[in-house]
């Protein structure tokens, strides 16, 4: 396991299916998190592999992948329904929710990835 | 083959107006000049589904959607939101100005809170501007003139592909006429982003330390380097400095300014403090900030909202006067605080963009969603209306993320609804269920 900070933000595959996000192409999109190549060899995990992102908010299994400039201390996911599962719903009296800079772990799983459906249907209570 | 020039992209808040799309027997079979994002908006509607009749879940959350008719849909939403005693309506930024108008008298006539997708989004840069002030100007001089481009927790190569050739880094100016050649551009992100490869100068900063960050160059600007420590935000002093020296020798810096800003730690403080800079640096420099707005029209959303009811987002209806406390009358602080009892939303995805605590309880009350297409919000809506797309299959006003207004074209024919139409229609129900008739 990886102690790290999640950061989400718009990538240009989530924003070109932002239509479509009852599409296979949109949950290739969305449904993934990025680690630097050292952060996935500590964590034995290959690219496509699964990993449980958790935070004090939740918990998402997602595939990794590598982006090789990100710093050692950082969790990427595209925003949407995959990076919101854990991001903080603090608004701290301001309206906005903290999507970026969340306290974050990371480790490998067996788990499934969750389709977007299944996912939203975690919610119902 | 009939070709529509200058057409406006309803994508993002660049709101590109040089597109040029085919049109054969009311298909659109190509888009030139768009970018990805562009390109997938524009021709939607013909690459994958969308939402084609109005639906209903008649048995709660836990039963199916099933078809009805528009008549049926807008007369459960009117009943949904008469019934509701704290009603809410969200979103209404991928729309025209038009449909904004009435979704604020929809929002007036049912006492609701009214709130746009800026929650999620620049809702920190509007308290930040109300603090104190955002000196700005038009992206055209912003292309003509600015030899600095800073991109404060933006990433445009990702969200705004186009806005570097056409406004900002890439773009050739009436006093920057070699392009890139003439301008300088530093990128601030705690990732080394596909926009920072091209940067002069990336200030890579811990995540969460804008605030400081700003600060330390507040205080270079003002000739206290000495009080600095050797490391800021992650960052060596040097270069801080460097960054400082680059905004002392521009003619003309713009700051555009995204989510790296106003969804981290500190947020509104943080936009609050970049505006302290561009005050600072304006004292010798000409200096400038643009928020780098996501959805196309969220910046039309607070120009209606404050034209007719005083404030740009997180308004409330509740007392018959518009009252306006974001962190207390935002959407996300209402459903966090399980304050409200019925949802509608129109032309935005809370399901999709929304945390999860959010989200759990829209799942426990009555909602209604207005949109083109199923979406994370149509797993938990009670009725869901469909809706044209607007800037394709019907016309109306948008405002880019400069303020600067600009009319979108009708580009094919629809046998769906306008997001404007479909409120009308709400409104005009709502009244009649009030016993005050028609519209
Ligand atoms: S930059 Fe934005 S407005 Fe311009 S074409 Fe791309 S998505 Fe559309």
């Amino acid at each position: 396991m990886i102690e790290t900070i999640l950061i989400s933000a718009r990538t240009i595959d989530q924003g070109a299916t932002l239509e479509e996000k009852t599409s296979q192409a949109y949950f290739d999109a969305a449904a993934y998190c990025e680690l630097n190549e050292g952060n996935l060899e500590a964590l034995g995990v290959s690219v496509d592999q699964n990993v449980k992102v958790a935070t004090a908010h939740g918990v998402v299994v997602v595939p990794a992948k590598i982006d090789k400039r990100l710093p050692d201390d950082i969790v990427f996911i595209p925003m949407g329904p995959w990076a919101n599962a854990i991001v903080d719903p603090d608004t701290c009296g301001c309206g906005m929710p903290g999507f970026k800079g969340v306290p974050a772990t990371v480790e490998a799983t067996a788990d499934p990835v969750l389709n977007m459906k299944d996912l939203m249907a975690t919610y119902k209570e | 083959m009939p070709v529509i020039k200058d057409v406006v992209c309803t994508f993002c808040g660049c709101l590109c107006d040089d597109l040029e799309v085919t049109v054969e027997d009311n298909k659109i079979t190509k888009v030139g000049k768009a970018c990805k994002l562009g390109r997938a908006k524009t021709m939607g509607m013909f690459l994958h589904e969308r939402i084609e009749k109005p639906m209903i879940r008649k048995n709660g959350k836990d039963s199916e959607l099933e078809e009805c008719s528009y008549d049926e849909a807008i007369t459960k939403a009117a009943e949904i939101l008469v019934a509701a005693k704290r009603p809410i309506s969200y979103g209404w930024c991928s729309t025209s100005c038009e449909a904004i108008e009435k979704a604020v008298v929809l929002a007036e006539e049912t006492g609701s809170l009214f709130d746009s997708t800026a929650n999620v989004c620049h809702g920190p840069s509007a308290l930040a501007t109300q603090e104190k002030g955002a000196p700005s100007c038009s992206l055209g001089t912003a292309k003509n003139y600015a030899d600095l481009i800073i991109f404060w927790g933006c990433n445009p190569v990702h969200a705004h592909p186009r806005h570097q050739t056409r406004y900002s880094t890439m773009a050739k100016g009436a006093f920057t006429p070699n392009g890139k050649k003439d301008k300088k551009m530093i990128v601030v992100d705690p990732r080394n982003t596909d926009t920072a490869k091209k940067a002069d100068l990336l200030l890579q900063l811990n995540p969460g330390t804008d605030y400081v960050l700003v600060e330390a160059l507040r205080a270079i600007v003002n000739g206290h380097a000495d009080v600095l420590p050797d490391e800021i935000a992650g960052i060596p002093k040097a270069t801080v400095m460097e960054a400082a020296e680059m905004c002392k020798a521009a003619k003309f810096t713009v700051i555009y300014f995204g989510m790296g800003v106003t969804q981290t730690r500190g947020r509104y403080k943080s936009g609050d403090n970049v505006s302290s800079l561009v005050s600072d640096l304006s004292q010798t420099n000409k200096v400038v900030m643009i928020p780098m707005r996501g959805h196309y029209n969220v910046t039309g959303f607070g120009q209606v909202a404050a034209w007719e009811a005083g404030f740009p987002m997180a308004l409330d209806f509740s007392r018959g006067v518009a009252y306006y406390n974001p962190g207390e009358t935002g959407t996300n602080d209402v459903l966090m605080r399980r304050e409200v009892d019925a949802f509608i939303t129109g032309a935005a995805d809370p399901g999709a963009h929304f945390p999860q605590e959010s989200i759990k309880y829209l799942y426990k009350i009555p909602a209604i969603q207005v949109d083109g297409y199923a979406n994370p919000t149509t797993e938990f809506s009670d009725v869901v209306i469909p809706a044209a797309i607007a800037g394709v299959e019907c016309e109306g006003t948008a405002y880019r993320m400069d303020s600067q207004p600009i009319r979108m074209k009708k580009l094919i024919e629809t046998t769906f609804k306008s997001d404007e139409e479909i409120l009308t229609e709400i409104i005009a129900k709502v009244r009649e269920l009030k016993g005050e008739g028609g519209a």
